[in-house]
């Protein structure tokens, strides 16, 4: 516990506010917050963003940012879909044989890492920013997307898919299970692995680790294909709980995972950033959004009230940081 | 020894007085004081952290001090910011020279006269006027329309020389300003500065290359810890006290070391060249060799070194390794070759930054802590750090506080522990003394023997003919691309390598 | 000749003559005066805004906040105008200062609290909008005053559109600002290096101020603009579209970490989308194609001049080698 407190220190101010929205919460809706309902539907929100935001994290950590992974989360979902609908012509509803889904998936998997490639290329080997970079590609896998569907909606998706988004397992939703495997697995990666610690060292000195012999370009491909296939999960689960796919879906949720990912500690000059801090960060916002809602508030003042703890919890660290 | 009673006189610039400052818990300055004569050359010396650039920030109204006063000319400005500071005639020259890369050379010149005009509208025409007189004062040829990120290093040295003279200069304060420059520019240089001295304008250089100095200097101020030593007249000192001084210490200047003998050769480089790099370049290098190379800035020693580490590929020529040819394409390559390399800015290349002195050293053999599962062993992790640090003696109470914490000599040793625990037949260490304090300097020396006792071949690059002297048999001369010599230690001294360096 | 040939705005001169004549040659109706004059038009909204994040990015700041201030500023003044009454004039009054004031509260933040500037305006635009869409409860306002439309039907003699002369305006007079006043050289100096900025006596903070000022001002003058265009006031009609106006300005060279770029290059990147999107329709291309286009444009473009870049650094002489024997 004393270990745990100690490696996370910068967490702790995150915790605090966590519990805060927490308890004002619970404190306005005495009788619905926290309920088994309330903490489901919650916990069936959340991961969608949660999982962009890990997305989000990892670029962020090389000291990039990845705007395509919306994009990219429509267009493995619009892939699956078109690929279903081309062999069931019917429609694809109900049952699918689990081959087929496998076909599908690997599909959507497929051009996802295709796009995350390209950006590892570009930004790796030719040396592109990742803003732009990663600009272009968003405007591309848009386009894309409004191309092969003109702009429809595309729905009824086998019950496989549908479990992804509204599935139960006992009380715990399906994408809540996804998340969380999604963060552990990530959070391994980023603290144990070669490329991980190559990540962090490369985010805070690009030409020291350089000098050092580490190659910073496969290293930087590794996190766009990564990125990539995280943005994946995130069309999956997106698909089964909406039972539809579009171009133009969760187009909102960009900004606030890279709002997200800074509030949860990340860095946005890269270097620095936990997996555990963009959880308790989705979740917080989480919170509140749901907080909000029971008590009739417009959703849009949500909105507003992400931005204006970001001001605060960085105006906050600002001052700490004056003062240490 | 202590502030004579005349300079409170009115040939007094600048008078500090008991100056502090704090930064978090750490003290930079503590309670300075100290006096700058109208058209005098004075000398700030200290050695790294001592409270130099402080000092400057604080004189040049970038930093605040928490304690203290300041006066031009007897009075003190109510609010001392950059601004002000230049209204008052004080210009300083940066070590990285602050210039803007992406203006001209007229706009670079003359933008912060006109700024401080508080005009609004722009005179093409004057900043044209500007930037030509202010390049006649020092007879320089630039075309004024060219931008500076164009400009070599020297020339924008000149660029920024310009830019500090372009106005109604009263003190003119220099960090570390010879740097980059050839001796012919510091000639030009030292030249331009008797000058302004005849114009009863007060010079500030601050350098810790002592011998440039005592060319020129009338007094020096020395600190030491944030704190004033003293200030002496330039016939009280010798080179000798002040290092003494400044470190506080008596000093015993290096021995020779004449290095182990051993003929087997390492590394053999035959007519190597590289298109604007260097050209026809040939070596061999033995085991437990410390081979001095030695040239100016901007003579080919650095992109030399990159070209064996993979950095920098060769036109043609041949690299051998222990006799066998080697492609030397990447720096995965080189260190698989066993080939590693310390570079020159330890801040910008050989560190990272804010991450641990732990995770600096194991930065280049992580791939040798896997364990079955490929993942890092956080025991053998630990183990091997502990190890290197142990090892070079790296006085550090915890490796997982943030690499800058150390001083330059422990950074240093982090770079060089990064290395050898990738097990290197040959170490490439370009001027790893620079910036460290004297004795932190003889301790990294000794490290360098020691290593080259263990079979090590080394490549010891350096400003200092003094430093490659001491520690290597033979050493490499460089100019212009090419070896101009390569010369037997025992049989030189500092002054005639010096001489054949700059010769053309 | 040489240094033209080195400047992104070159190429992309090119492209837009090649595009151009090849768009006239498979359809004549491109080159006709009335097409290009209703581009002018359709992007004069699209235009104004670009001007603004050109000078942001040109002091090494970026601004993804544009959007929210725009629609903020044309909401809140086409509501108050309804209820209160008002003109042409105060309507170009209020919004620009309600821009004016939000993007002065984005440079306030960015200076002090030392948050990177894309954190503190993605932070903002969130807040901006959400607020608007809370005060607005979302509703849309489909009636605004005749003067809106009078704006959008008035033509200068020839049929040539005034929103787009208001965008020509915007253009000359940050040419003016740029190249014409001390703040101007400022912005670029800043962009260029800051720590220097800082030693040599230039006021960042009010450099800044101006900056994100300015590009408040532009996104509540052009919000009117767009009013008149879209003559209705609907709450989420620019959100969402800040970073196409970011593409159009790196399509026109300008560099993302502030110091260079141009208003020429600006005003082609503009025009290069503007140009996409309308040829490929007249040529019969579904307009399905079009970001697919636009994508493909942008990375070509900017992979082009960062290997552009990378080349030109790595021929740089180095060493001034000594030929010939010794």
């Amino acid at each position: 516990m004393k270990e745990f407190f100690r490696t996370h220190r910068d967490l702790l101010g995150l915790i605090g506010v966590l519990c805060a929205a927490f308890l004002i919460m619970w404190g306005c809706n005495p009788t619905r917050f926290v309920t088994l309902n309330n903490l489901r539907s919650m916990a069936f929100q959340l991961p969608e963003i949660g999982i962009l935001t890990l997305g989000m994290m990892v670029a962020m950590l090389h000291g990039g940012i990845n705007l395509s992974i919306v994009g990219l989360a429509n267009l493995t979902g619009i892939t699956i879909a078109l690929v279903l609908h081309a062999i069931l012509p019917q429609g694809a509803r109900g049952e699918a044989g689990s081959w087929l889904m496998l076909v599908a998936a690997a599909a959507g998997f497929f051009v996802s890492l295709l796009v995350g490639f390209l950006q590892g290329v570009l930004i790796g080997y030719a040396g592109v920013s990742a803003i732009l970079a990663t600009l272009g590609t968003m405007t591309l896998v848009n386009g894309v997307c409004v191309l092969i569907t003109h702009g429809s909606t595309l729905s009824s998706f086998p019950d496989s898919i549908l479990f992804l988004g509204n599935g139960s397992l006992g009380p715990v939703p399906v994408p809540l299970l996804l998340f969380l495997f999604c963060a552990a697995v990530l959070s391994i990666i980023l603290r144990r692995t070669t490329f991980g610690f190559g990540l962090y060292m490369l985010g805070t000195n690009q030409e020291a680790t350089k000098f050092a012999g580490i190659n910073n370009r496969v290293i930087l491909l590794r996190v766009y294909l990564l990125s990539s296939v995280l943005a994946s999960i995130a069309g999956l689960v997106m698909m089964g709980r909406f039972n539809s796919v579009k171009a133009d879906y969760g187009q909102s949720y960009l900004l606030i995972t890279v709002l997200a990912a800074v509030l949860g500690g990340t860095s946005a000059s890269g270097g620095y950033g936990k997996v555990l801090g963009a959880v308790l960060a989705v979740v917080m916002l989480q919170i509140i959004a749901s907080g909000l809602n029971l008590l009739g508030v417009d959703p849009f003042f949500a909105i507003a009230t992400w931005g204006a703890i970001l001001l605060v919890v960085m105006a906050l660290n600002h001052f700490l940081r004056a003062r240490a | 020894m202590s502030e004579p009673p005349a300079a409170q006189a009115q040939d007094v610039f600048l008078r500090l007085e008991k100056i502090s400052k704090r930064y978090g818990g750490v003290t930079a300055l503590d309670q300075v004081s100290c006096s700058i004569r109208k058209g005098e050359i004075h000398c700030l010396a200290g050695e790294n952290g001592s409270g130099k650039s402080t000092l400057i920030k604080i004189i040049s109204g970038v930093e605040h001090p928490d304690s203290g006063s300041i006066f031009f000319d007897g009075q003190t400005p109510r609010h001392l910011d950059s601004t002000e500071s230049i209204n008052r005639g004080v210009q300083v020259i940066y070590q990285d020279l602050s210039l803007f890369a992406n203006l001209t050379v007229a706009e670079n010149i003359a933008l912060p006269r006109v700024l401080a005009r508080k005009a609004i509208a722009l005179r093409w025409s004057e900043i044209q006027r500007r930037a030509a007189d202010a390049l006649k004062r020092i007879r320089l040829e630039i075309d004024l329309q060219e931008t500076v990120g164009n400009l070599s290093l020297a020339q924008q040295q000149l660029v920024a020389i310009c830019r500090a003279l372009s106005g109604d200069v009263k003190l003119l304060i220099m960090d570390e300003p010879t740097t980059a420059l050839t001796r012919k520019e510091v000639d030009i240089l030292f030249s331009v500065v008797l000058d302004l001295q005849r114009k009863s304008i007060s010079i500030l250089f601050v350098s810790h290359k002592l011998n440039e100095l005592f060319e020129v200097a009338e007094r020096f101020t020395i600190l030491r810890d944030g704190k004033w030593v003293g200030t002496f007249e330039q016939r009280d000192l010798d080179a000798r006290k002040l290092v003494t001084l400044m470190t506080g210490q008596e000093v015993a200047s290096d021995a020779f070391w004449p290095g182990l003998k051993d003929r087997e050769v390492l590394l053999e480089v035959r007519s190597l060249s590289k298109r604007n790099n260097f050209k026809d370049v040939s070596f061999q290098l033995h085991r437990g060799e410390i081979l001095g190379l030695t040239g100016l800035l901007g003579s080919g020693r650095t992109e030399l070194a990159l070209a064996l580490f993979g950095m920098n590929r060769p036109d043609s020529g041949e690299i051998l390794i222990g006799g066998h040819p080697a492609q030397i394409h990447s720096v995965q390559e080189a260190v698989r070759l066993g080939i590693s390399y310390v570079p020159e800015n330890r801040i910008r290349q050989g560190l990272v930054i804010g991450q641990s002195i732990g995770s600096n050293i194991i930065l280049a053999m992580i791939d040798r802590l896997l364990n079955r599962f490929r993942l890092i062993d956080s025991m053998q992790r630990k183990q091997v750090i502990q190890f290197w640090i142990r090892k070079l003696g790296i006085k550090v109470q915890d490796p997982g506080l943030p690499v800058e914490t150390l001083s330059g000599g422990n950074q240093q040793r982090v770079v060089i522990a990064r290395w050898l625990a990738t097990n290197p037949k040959v170490l490439i260490l370009d001027c790893p003394t620079v910036g460290i304090d004297v004795a932190a300097k003889r301790s990294v020396h000794q490290l360098i023997r020691e290593l080259s006792q263990t079979g090590v071949g080394i490549i010891l690059i350096t400003d200092e003919t003094g430093e490659a002297l001491n520690n290597c048999e033979r050493v490499l001369l460089m100019r212009s691309g090419r070896f101009i010599a390569c010369l037997n230690s025992a049989e030189e001294t500092e002054w005639t390598i010096q001489s054949r360096l700059e010769k053309p | 000749m040489k240094k033209l040939v080195s400047r992104s705005e070159f190429y992309l001169f090119l492209l837009i003559l090649v595009l151009g004549a090849g768009f006239t040659a498979a359809n004549p109706k491109f080159l006709s005066l009335q097409n290009i004059l209703d581009l002018l038009k359709s992007y004069s909204f699209f235009g104004i805004l670009s001007v603004g994040a050109l000078v942001v990015l040109l002091s090494g700041g970026i601004d993804i906040s544009f959007t929210a201030v725009a629609q903020v500023a044309e909401y809140v003044t086409v509501a108050v105008i309804l209820q209160y009454g008002g003109n042409l004039f105060t309507a170009f009054l209020l919004s620009s200062s309600i821009g004016i004031v939000l993007g002065l509260i984005n440079g306030l933040l960015i200076h002090f609290l030392q948050i990177p500037p894309i954190i503190t305006t993605i932070a903002t635009l969130n807040l901006y909008f959400g607020c608007l869409y809370v005060i607005s409860t979302g509703n849309i306002i489909y009636r605004v005053p005749k003067f809106f439309e009078d704006l959008s039907g008035t033509m200068l003699p020839g049929g040539f559109p005034m929103v787009a002369v208001l965008w020509i305006g915007v253009v000359i007079g940050t040419w003016v600002i740029l190249h014409q006043t001390v703040l101007g050289r400022s912005i670029y100096a800043l962009g260029g290096n800051l720590i220097a900025a800082e030693r040599v006596g230039f006021k960042v903070l009010y450099i800044r101020l101006f900056v994100y000022g300015f590009m408040g001002f532009l996104s509540g003058f052009g919000s009117v603009v767009h009013t008149a265009l879209v003559q209705s006031a609907i709450p989420n009609s620019i959100v969402g579209h800040e970073l196409d106006v970011l593409a159009a300005v790196v399509l026109g060279g300008a560099n993302i970490f502030g110091g260079a770029g141009s208003l020429a290059g600006t005003f082609m990147g503009v025009a290069l989308l503007a140009m996409l999107g309308n040829g490929l329709t007249l040529i019969g291309i579904s307009s399905y194609w079009n970001d697919v286009v636009i994508g493909i444009v942008l990375l070509v473009g900017v992979t082009f001049s960062s290997l552009q870049r990378m080349y030109l650094a790595g021929r740089r002489a180095k060493v001034v080698v000594e030929e010939g024997a010794l």
